[in-house]
């Protein structure tokens, strides 16, 4: 039975990860439908669905929201009542705020970590006031309560965005409203140029048809997502407009665009509670831009699968799983719940390859393009170095170091996508796959495995000193690992390092400018080569290498998040001040485990019995 | 005695502090540049022998750690010393020799780019056609006889020169430049200053000169230290032959016109302008272009189209410069670095790096050199590992 345990828990954790792929026919409105109609924002083609994610993430740190009886609304559902009800919206529970002082700014209680919108309302005079100072302050000399008070603005100014994303402010029945357009139209110019001309006009004409110009232009500066495709899709893809612009246009040619009157048939529809006529309004929206913007359309569908099997969050949880099981397995050594730990890692990191796969070809780039996708890449490969060691020593050790990676890595990424759009377009200077491909990933590569290497060597340390489990054999082993991952590490940061300085010269004519992350690249290959060639002098062991693999950690740590903290150099755009934050806390981690190392050999329980273990 | 200094200079000991303070200076010179600057920073950490502590201003300077000049020297020697000590040609070595052979050509070729290279910039008008770029940091003083407007005949001294010359001015020595019929005195030279118009707070009004500038107000400022930042510098210049001033001059990097005066019969321009290069052909901007992704601020794309014409070889072509596509030509390579806020203009980085390869070479040898020397350790292993 025993050994049949590891399979099948492995195969039905590979049910779970991919059962988001079968979904019931919807009843009732057809919002997935809605989520996968395509529209253009931030420079890139992009589902709806993807707006209200990335939208509710940023206000609201989830993808999802719970309503007051606790059940569970998707994004797309959340962002359609922003759009096409936002009075009701307005009553969600969605702004998060933890920070007391701007609480206490806001006169709200604190507690429920959630706010929405008009509980809001009574200060946004206020929060305007403040941020108009804030603003003026330099990004890192913000404090705590100032970074956070900015925040809250970034979201309100983002959600009353959505708002006035679909319809303007006041209009309830939206596609009777068009049709009130049209008809105004050919009497409204007529008064406009008869007043223009001096001649006399039909006031009411003037009147009717100036108030829509103006709810369309307040809709036109606001409105977020570019929503209409233009009338021909041969046209450039800078004309997709927002609905505004769009209806701003109308007067020229005497008609509205159709899909201005499909998204209008949806809110009225939404608005009337009558699901019949929107599901008709989006598949009749459908059928129109399949004949014109087929690509869009599929690039949009696409992402949407992707967001919906959330391949990231499916593999972290697997990890979780397996690093339970493998730190099981040490404490009563049993093969079963290694090999278990060691299918799951395997499973997780086939999802983990699939979503870094899709997100490449969905991106049309190789995998690392932000700090993001760097994080879910340095743990990608730090999975595959401590599947290797396991395959090699089947001692448990390759198995902790990848869960562990996998794990904390996508931890990371999910906090570093809170910040917005992951999959945002490239800036001219970045826009080469080449360099891309090559310079940035083998320089991740170090990354991983110097992380690797120190991971193992707090392996090392914690079970030395703390159990009884670090025998001689492990320890020999251990140091191994270390040593041939370190070897490893230099050879990919070396070449990155180098690669990146000849993308420096090629872009602007600088090998190498000393700049924060350059520097940062150029300490992990100094300490990589540091350790090696004092463990070939013999001016250390077993302890020593493991000492110095810690510092790696503190060093590419450094180099990953610490320069970007600066606020220097040609690489400063991946500033995070709570990341600041973290990596003290990760920096002061490895020196406490650093001072462990350095305890007398009696207190390591370990070597207690056996001292000849032990040499430092 | 040759020999323990032999024994220390080829240590593995020193390679491993070598490398160690090299961390340490790495770390220190980067956190630095937060208040010094990307600029100072370098040249104080990287691009110096040691680096110094001033316990007071103006006082002793103190030597408190190596510098980057000093411990790539230092490594350099190490690396050389240890093969001559200790490496005999053989196939288990051939990765070491690879990875030690790429790191000095990366030390070397590095120490030639700092020696050697030189950057400055182009910076086209659409429809401009220039044959010289300006230096970033630079100025010179230029002093052109424009009496034959054909035939003008420029003499150009450094500004440093004239920064030293104002310590001179106790001597009172005018400084003689061949070619001139004058000689001159800089009577101030501030290396960063401020004009301005009306009287303000800090600025002293300049008098006692002649032409563009008089009845001024400037004030010396604190020389830039950041990367972006440069200084502008401007000065007084004394016309002075055998002891007789001719009038004194305000020249500065502000006025974008020269100062003109008459010596003798003959026509002057003078200016203190960015320090020019001259190159053997000319460049000529024909378009620009700068793209945002459509509905952010995020640039898609900056690109020249540019007409080369050499009149050496009769060369006359079009190109097309863009982010991470330089034209090199001529030992020389253009870039795309900035442009013009109206999209009308655009700046191109100019470098000389004669030893820009050597990065190229020492990538690969040292890449190459690790998998053999690594594939040489781990498949050996690999194979006895998967035995047992």
């Amino acid at each position: 039975m025993k050994k049949w345990i590891p399979l099948i828990l492995a195969a039905i954790m590979a049910v779970w990860a991919f059962s988001s792929l079968y979904q019931p026919a919807e009843t009732g409105f057809h919002t997935r439908e809605f989520g996968r109609l395509p529209l253009l924002q931030d420079g890139r083609f992009q589902p709806f669905d993807s707006v209200a994610r990335n939208s509710l993430l940023q206000i609201r740190t989830k993808q999802t929201l719970e309503t007051d009886s606790n059940a569970t609304l998707s994004a797309t559902i959340w962002l359609i009542g922003v759009m096409m009800s936002p009075e009701q919206a307005d009553n969600q529970k969605i702004f998060r705020i933890d920070n007391g002082e701007v609480l206490d700014l806001l006169k709200l209680p604190e507690g429920p970590k959630y706010y929405s919108f008009n509980d809001l309302r009574p200060s946004l005079d206020e929060i305007q006031k403040q941020a108009d100072r804030i603003d003026s302050v330099d990004d890192s000399k913000r404090t705590v309560f100032e970074t956070q008070l900015m925040k809250l603005y970034d979201s309100l100014s983002l959600y009353q965005r959505l708002k006035l994303s679909l319809k303007p402010q006041d209009t309830d029945d939206f596609a009777a409203e068009l049709n009130a357009f049209r008809n105004s139209i050919v009497p409204g110019l007529a008064a406009v140029e008869a007043r223009s001309a001096g001649q006399k006009f039909d006031q009411n004409a003037f009147v009717t048809f100036i108030s829509f110009m103006d709810k369309y232009q307040a809709v036109a500066n606001y409105a977020l997502p570019n929503i209409i495709p233009p009338s021909d899709a041969s046209l450039p893809r800078d004309d997709w407009e927002n609905i505004g612009t769009n209806l701003m246009q109308a007067p020229r040619t005497g008609e509205i665009s159709q899909p201005a009157q499909y998204y209008a048939a949806m809110v009225s529809a939404w608005r009337g509670d009558n699901p019949a006529d929107f599901n008709q309004a989006v598949a009749q929206y459908k059928v129109w831009l399949a004949d014109r913007f087929a690509p869009q359309v599929c690039k949009a569908r696409q992402e949407f699968i992707f967001s919906t099997i959330q391949p990231f969050y499916k593999a972290m949880v697997i990890y979780v799983l397996a690093l339970v099981l493998a730190l099981c397995s040490w404490v009563n050594m049993s093969d079963w719940l290694r090999r278990s730990a060691f299918y799951l890692i395997i499973l997780a990191w086939v999802i983990h390859t699939f979503g870094l796969v899709f997100r490449m070809y969905l991106e049309g780039r190789p995998p690392v393009t932000n700090l993001y996708s760097s994080a879910i890449f340095i743990g990608w490969a730090a999975v595959i170095l401590g599947l290797v060691l396991e395959k090699i020593f089947r001692d448990g050790i390759g198995c902790v170091v990848a869960s562990f990676a996998g794990f904390v890595t996508q931890i990371i990424a999910h906090n570093l996508a809170l910040s917005g759009d992951t999959m945002e377009m490239m800036r001219a200077v970045l826009d080469t796959n080449f360099w891309l491909a090559t310079h940035v990933v083998t320089v991740t590569l170090g990354y991983s495995s110097t992380f690797v290497a120190g991971f193992l060597a707090i392996i090392y340390v914690l079970r030395g000193v703390f159990t009884k489990t670090l025998d001689e054999e492990t320890a020999k082993s251990l140091g191994r690992m270390v040593y041939g991952i370190v070897c490893f590490a230099t050879l990919f940061s070396f070449v990155g390092t180098v690669l990146g300085g000849i993308w420096a010269d090629q872009s602007w004519g600088r090998f190498w400018g000393w700049d924060p992350k350059e520097n940062g690249a150029l300490l992990i290959v100094l300490w990589n080569a540091a350790i090696l060639h004092a463990r070939w002098g013999g001016f250390m062991r077993e302890r020593g290498l493991m000492i110095m693999a810690v510092i790696g950690n503190i060093v590419t740590s450094w180099s990953w998040f610490g320069v970007n903290m600066l606020g220097i150099g040609l690489h400063s755009y991946g500033f995070t001040r709570a990341a600041f934050c973290w990596l003290l806390l990760f920096v002061a981690s490895q020196v406490a485990i650093i001072l462990i190392a350095l305890a007398p050999q009696k207190l390591w329980r370990s070597f207690h019995q056996n001292t000849s273990g032990l040499t430092a | 005695m040759f020999n323990k200094l032999f024994n220390l200079c080829s240590s593995l000991r020193l390679t491993v502090a070598c490398l160690v303070l090299g961390c340490v200076l790495v770390f220190w010179g980067t956190l630095a540049q937060v208040h010094l600057g990307l600029y100072k920073a370098q040249n104080e950490f990287f691009r110096s022998f040691f680096i110094f502590w001033q316990p007071v201003e103006g006082g002793m300077k103190i030597p408190v750690f190596p510098g980057g000049y000093f411990l790539g020297t230092v490594l350099l020697i190490n690396l050389l010393a240890a093969h001559l000590r200790f490496y005999k040609p053989g196939k288990r070595k051939i990765g070491i020799m690879f990875i030690h052979l790429g790191v000095v050509l990366l030390l070397v070729g590095q120490m030639l780019t700092d020696a050697l290279s030189r950057e400055s910039a182009l910076h086209l008008r659409i429809g401009q056609t220039q044959n010289y770029s300006e230096a970033q940091r630079d100025y010179e003083l230029a002093i052109t006889d424009t009496t034959d407007r054909k035939l003008e005949k420029v003499v150009t001294v450094p500004w440093t020169l004239l920064i030293q010359h104002v310590g001179w001015v106790g001597s009172d020595r005018p400084l003689a430049v061949s070619g001139l019929p004058f000689a001159f005195h800089t009577r101030t030279f501030y290396a960063n200053s401020d004009l301005s118009e009306k009287p303000a707070a800090g600025f002293e009004q300049i008098s006692n000169t002649s032409g563009l500038g008089n009845g001024f107000y400037w004030r010396e400022l604190p020389r830039e230290t950041a990367m972006d930042h440069v200084d502008t510098p401007s000065a007084i210049i004394e016309i002075n032959n055998a002891g007789q001033a001719s009038g004194a001059y305000l020249v500065s990097a502000w006025f974008n016109q020269p100062q003109r005066f008459s010596y003798n019969g003959r026509n002057y321009e003078m200016a203190l302008r960015p320090t020019r290069y001259y190159m053997p052909f000319s460049v000529s901007l024909l378009e620009f272009h700068h793209d945002d992704y459509p509905g952010t601020d995020i640039p898609r794309n900056f690109s020249s189209r540019v007409r080369v014409q050499n009149p050496q070889n009769k060369e006359d072509r079009e190109v097309l410069i863009y982010m991470n596509n330089p034209l090199r030509y001529s030992g020389l390579t253009f870039y795309q670095a900035s442009y013009d806020p109206d999209d009308n203009g655009s700046i191109l980085q100019v470098v000389r790096n004669p030893s820009w390869l050597t990065p190229y070479f020492s990538c690969l040898l040292v890449g190459v050199g690790l998998v053999v020397q690594f594939l040489q350790h781990l498949i050996p292993f690999l194979k006895r590992r998967l035995a047992s």
